[in-house]
């Protein structure tokens, strides 16, 4: 994990270098300066010797350059390197997720691939800015005072050598207590918000239910839970202030005792009593600071578990090594092609398939869900590969395309889909990045969309939101298919890609395609019969099976799926969708 | 394709000192006493530690120096006077422990009656409210807002104070110590206020752009992980890394530079520190060599050691007053929330259980009957009348808009009789949905008249108003408890036995039974492990537990296969019966059976009447129902 992580330091390894050293350079300064205190105190103010004090006044303000430098210069290539280094690892997040396989998405959720890009990186970058800062700065300046003091006093440090030991011991304890109400206190609190989400986005149904009161006193039973949690967890953490002053204090105390005893035997000086004070604060506020780091730093193991998952899956789909940059014809066969979604399962979704389609063929599939129609498209474009068996495009195994190829020539219009923010042509041109206006316009007329199209007051620079949140359903299925149509394929796949279209507009899109683009093979998934029906054939999925491969007339006297949806649908149980109709 | 959000959090703060004000009363209301307690036992224990810091000066002055001088090794005066600063010590060490404590309940419990008192109040707000802010929004005040009110009132208000304290009796003690020094110090603490500030502003400065660029680039995260798997069918891998190196690459440029100006900030301020060390302890040297003003070497040290002290609470204060300023843009969200008008319930005809006599006289009882009545109070007369709950709802000349002035409902005419079935048709905005957010009064008519057994439904509480209705949504939305919690949200008191026999009317029992723990299965994340189809079937129990005597259905149009789709269709069938149902209608068999279908078109009605009624006229049902566009 350290090692993945690491790897993506890349151009900044210079950066993360300098910066400890600036750090360190700057802690030497620290140190100095409460030297050069005392020196003025002892040699300078006791003496009357106001030219040692203005001497050694001047190497306090160069120390005091020298560390200012060097803490603007850690500052800078801190920031440059934990920044950079973010960059980096979003960067190579990115890129990596960009060769994932449809099944290296599905292994990951979509909500889940964003927090990694965001959250996590935001923490791995403060977690490493903390690194290079303070993971060096804090223990190095704690043994740097330690040694100062020891230098200057053994007796007198010790003190501190056994007041770091107690408020250390004692932090620990402190910390991991708190850490475990900590978790359990972020579970509830998560539980929390859940519910709060829970609830507003079902509002409708808490109102219409009218359980207001309900909902108000079970989230005041929630709070009150997060609300103990952290309460406990709190009380412990601030033990840390007041444990802090009572160390300190008595640190104090100890020294001024044994200090001003040993000043009047002479073994100490003033100056020198006034230093070892100095370092009581630095050695212990560093120690505090080290906890802190500490804290830090595990919490955000788990972000780098969650980055370098992310940076570590390899693609299980990746292009042959002599790839085939031409695919001839749109015909399509699958040779005894089985498949399932994960390598070790033992259930197949698709069992056995043997099938055989003809450039420019229209087939329609239909079948209810989990029957895999959708799963039996997508190995076409190779967005899944086959299990067993082979499938071949144009007369070629898939897998010996280039995948860009392939792609570009079977076209899919994906059930779930999604259009970008951008302008209308700005989403076509997903399909042919140099299309022109009238190309585009062609394909819109062909998926029918220009009537909608036509009727904005951008027309094709018409804003879509993110999402395609400011079109309808019908509409956004409609500029899918027009996208895809861009691309001219070969082979178009349509998976459920008019659901949401009114019948008649259903009907005229087929229409334009049987006419338009006649030697184009044609897919078409369909819940609606009245969509297949007028297919040259008819594939009927079944659990993973063909149950039945022919056209509407034969399938209606052979295949008794078939004559079931068919009846169902067309004798009271049938669509009357009107969703897509603008 | 850039884009910009979170621009909200830019907003500026409209009036911080009210604001304040209000934050700080709410937490006075609820913690006054607790407050003030942890403000004296902060003024406490600075008083401490500033007896303990005057104490260098006595051990130097009043006991090594003169037993230097006169050699006497008598060191029962020292010890008198160590014990007197144990006992200060002691005592600072004592309240910080007690106000930190007080603090933990002072925050955590505010910012638990901050949520509930927010919760509850967003229960209460009119669905508009819901509809009209983004969820995310909303979800933000409750995490995001509150938490950078926690860092406010937890360590803010106290270090602040703290602090404030700190530098007043630290100038006060310097000034005692000498007044020239004093001016020479804060001078220097200026000089570092002016250099805070403007770092400040440029880190800010960037700041603010950084927020900026990473809401663009995880704009640009999220949107293409959404399409990830689109990105690849159109194998537009190398276009989108192009397009996210250009926003990755502007994030950091910001981030680095807001990041720079922040880190620069601590050695700036230490660094100045002790060069103001250096200044004071030349002038202070001269001074003390030269015994100008009585000021001794142990002054000298003392001023020394209040010097440095000082920096540290005036570079506290400038860190926490940008975290106030962060918190305060937190808490003008929530009390926006806060400040939103709940719905207003003017109505005052309510549900009762009732009985009913041989002669159709209703009498009202306390028992659970079965039979429900309206009692109706009329003022003018001060007489209280009856009606039984029918389930007979009139619609008479209903304008109605989401904003006043754009109408989307025209003159809406029509009524149900008990038992009857109303459908719905028309296209995606013909305002179909609107018409069954106006029974329930999830909104407010315009104009007109909606009339529930024959009362105004403005006259009747909205909550025993919505008792009476039964929803059934496209969006099912579960809870997450236990199947068996989800159906009872219907009836809160409902048995085991009636849970089941709702989930039996519904045809949800046979899949249940299949799930692990049965009815005991818990659902997570909307139901995430049901398909469609089973939550449709889950939120038609939960609508028949409910028995209310009006229906409102919002067919479901996601495609469920065919086979799921008839058990769903049977479940609301047997719903449907013997009640009044208003249905949005997507499906043919709906249709067909209703008593009456409603064509919609741009919110009006344009045609009514039977499946065969409208089939015969050849109008607009007729060609949505043959699929022939005229």
């Amino acid at each position: 994990m350290i090692k993945t992580l690491a790897g993506q330091v890349k151009e900044f390894k210079k950066d993360s270098i300098i910066t400890p050293i600036f750090m360190i350079l700057e802690v030497i300064m620290e140190m100095i300066i409460p030297l050069l205190m005392s020196s003025i105190i002892d040699d300078g103010v006791e003496k009357g010797d106001i030219h040692h004090i203005y001497i050694i006044g001047i190497w306090m303000v160069v120390a005091a350059g020298i560390g200012l430098f060097a803490g603007i210069m850690g500052g800078k290539y801190g920031a440059r390197a934990s920044t950079g280094f973010a960059r980096n690892l979003r960067q190579a997040m990115f890129e990596n997720i960009q060769t994932f396989s449809f099944s290296n998405i599905d292994k990951f959720s979509t909500p889940s691939l964003v927090t990694r890009m965001t959250t996590d990186v935001t923490n791995l970058q403060n977690s490493y800015q903390m690194l290079l800062r303070m993971c060096v700065r804090a223990p190095f300046s704690l043994i740097c005072a330690m040694i100062m003091s020891f230098s200057v006093n053994v007796k007198l440090a010790s003190i501190y050598l056994v007041a770091v030991i107690i408020l250390g011991a004692l932090l620990a304890i402190i910390i991991w207590r708190a850490m475990g109400y900590f978790t359990a206190m972020f579970k509830k609190y998560d539980d929390l918000n859940e519910s709060v989400q829970e609830n507003v986005s079902a509002i409708r149904v808490v109102k219409a239910y009218v359980r207001e009161k309900y909902e108000k006193s079970r989230f005041t039973k929630a709070s009150g839970n997060v609300y103990r949690m952290a309460v406990k967890a709190e009380r412990i953490v601030s033990f840390n202030a007041p444990l802090m002053m009572l160390i300190v204090y008595s640190c104090i105390l100890g020294i001024s005792w044994l200090g001003a005893k040993m000043i009047v035997q002479s073994a100490l000086t003033t100056g020198e009593l006034m230093m070892l004070l100095a370092y009581c604060m630095s050695i212990l506020m560093n120690l505090m600071m080290l906890s802190m780091v500490f804290v830090m730093l595990s919490m955000s193991v788990a972000s780098a578990e969650r980055v370098s998952e992310v940076l570590n899956e390899t693609p299980d789909i990746v292009n042959p090594e002599n790839p085939v940059y031409k695919v001839k014809n749109g015909s399509i066969v699958f040779d005894h092609v089985s498949f399932r979604y994960n390598k070790e399962g033992k259930k197949n979704v698709l069992n056995d398939i043997d099938l055989s389609i003809k450039e420019g063929e229209t087939i329609g599939i239909i079948g209810g869900t989990g029957s895999a129609k959708s799963s039996l498209v997508n190995l076409i474009s190779r967005l899944y590969d086959v299990s067993e068996g082979r499938l071949l495009v144009g007369g070629k195994d898939v897998r010996e395309y280039d995948i860009e190829t392939l792609r570009d020539e079977v076209s899919v219009v994906l059930q779930k889909n999604v259009l970008f923010s951008g302008t209308i042509l700005d989403n076509l041109r997903w399909g042919d990045e140099n299309a022109t206006e009238e190309e585009c316009k062609r394909a819109c007329h062909l998926a029918c969309a220009d009537e909608f199209i036509d009727r904005m007051p951008d027309g094709y620079h018409t804003y879509i939101e993110q999402g395609g949140s400011n079109v309808s359903g019908g509409q956004k299925q409609r500029l899918c298919i027009a996208r895809a149509l861009l691309k001219k394929p070969k082979i178009l796949i349509l998976d459920d890609s008019t659901s949401a279209v009114d019948t008649a507009t259903d009907a005229k899109i087929r229409e334009a395609f049987a006419k338009e683009i006649p030697d184009t093979t044609k897919l078409i998934i369909a819940q609606r019969v009245s969509s297949i029906q007028s297919a040259d054939r008819i594939i009927v999925m079944d659990n993973g099976e063909i149950s039945g491969f022919d056209t509407h007339e034969n399938l209606m006297k052979s295949n008794e799926i078939y004559r079931d949806v068919y009846e169902s649908q067309t004798k009271g149980g049938g669509d009357f969708d009107e969703n897509g109709g603008e | 394709m850039a884009r910009i959000k979170n621009m909200k959090n830019a907003k500026k703060i409209e009036n911080p000192g009210v604001l304040l004000k209000r934050l700080m009363g709410y937490i006075m209301k609820h913690y006054g006493a607790a407050f003030v307690t942890v403000l004296i036992c902060i003024l406490i224990s600075v008083i401490c530690n500033v007896q303990g810091t005057m104490f260098m000066q006595t051990l130097i002055d009043d006991y090594i120096v003169p037993m230097l001088k006169d050699g006497s090794r008598d060191f029962s005066g020292l010890a008198h006077a160590i014990t007197r600063v144990a006992g200060f010590y002691a005592i600072g060490v004592a309240v910080t422990l007690l106000y930190s404590q007080i603090m933990v309940n002072i925050t955590q419990g505010t910012l638990r009656s901050l949520r509930d008192d927010l919760f509850t109040h967003m229960q209460d707000l009119p669905i508009k409210y819901f509809d009209t802010h983004a969820h995310g929004d909303i979800m933000s005040v409750y995490t995001n807002d509150i938490d950078t009110l926690r860092q406010m009132i937890s360590q803010s208000i106290p270090q602040i104070f703290n602090s404030g304290i700190m530098v007043v009796s630290i100038i006060v003690c310097m000034l005692v110590l000498s007044v020239p020094l004093t001016v020479v110090s804060l001078a220097m603490v200026g000089i570092m206020v002016y250099l805070s500030k403007r770092i400040a502003t440029l880190s800010g400065k960037y700041f603010v752009q950084q927020q900026k660029d990473l809401g663009a680039a995880n704009g640009y995260i999220e949107e293409m992980m959404q399409g990830q798997k689109v990105v690849k069918v159109f194998c537009h891998e190398e276009k989108s890394i192009e397009e996210f190196k250009e926003l990755n690459d502007k994030l950091f440029h910001s981030a680095d530079n807001a990041n720079k100006f922040a880190n620069i900030a601590m050695p700036v301020n230490a660094q100045v520190g002790n060069i103001s060390y250096v200044i004071v302890a030349i002038v202070g040297g001269i001074l003390a060599i030269n015994g100008i003003g009585s000021f001794t070497l142990g002054g000298l040290a003392s001023f020394l050691t209040f010097n440095k002290s000082l920096n540290m609470p005036i570079g506290q204060v400038s860190q926490q007053v940008n975290f106030v300023a962060m918190a305060l843009a937190g808490a003008q969200r929530i009390f926006e929330l806060l400040d939103k008008e709940p719905e207003v319930d003017e109505g005052y005809v309510t549900l009762v259980n009732a009985t009913e006599d041989a002669d159709g006289t209703i009498h009202e009882t306390d028992k659970h009957t079965g039979t429900w009545a309206w009692k109706h109070f009329h003022k003018e007369d001060g007489t209280t009348t009856y009606a039984k709950l029918l389930g007979d709802v009139e619609f008479l000349g209903v304008d109605f808009g989401y904003d006043e002035k754009k109408i989307v409902l025209h003159d809406i005419k029509m009524f149900a009789t008990p038992g009857q079935k109303i459908a719905f048709v028309g296209s995606t905005g013909a305002g179909k949905t609107t018409i069954t957010n106006l029974i329930n009064r999830f909104y407010d008519i315009q104009d007109g008249k909606i009339r529930y057994d024959g009362i105004n439904i403005n006259k009747i509480k909205k909550a025993d108003l919505r008792h009476s209705l039964g929803m059934v949504l496209q969006d099912t939305h579960l809870f997450t408890a236990s199947v068996k919690d989800n159906i009872r949200y219907g009836k809160l008191d409902a048995t085991d036995e009636e849970v089941i026999e709702a989930a039996k009317l519904a045809n949800a029992d046979s899949f249940i039974e299949r799930l692990p723990q049965g009815y005991d299965t818990v659902l997570t994340g909307d139901g995430a492990n049901l398909s469609q189809g089973q939550r449709q079937l889950l939120s038609i129990a939960r609508a028949a537990i409910a028995d209310p005597p009006v229906l409102i259905l919002d067919e479901a149009t996601s495609s469920i296969d065919t086979r799921t789709e008839k058990i769903v269709q049977e479940g609301m069938d047997r719903l449907m019966h013997g009640r009044t149902t208003f249905v949005i209608a997507h499906r043919l068999s709906t249709i067909k059976n209703s008593d009456c279908i409603m064509v919609l078109e741009q919110g009006r009605i344009i045609e009514r009447g039977s499946h065969d009624d409208l089939i015969e006229e050849q109008g607009r049902y007729y060609q949505l129902y043959t699929g022939n566009k005229a």
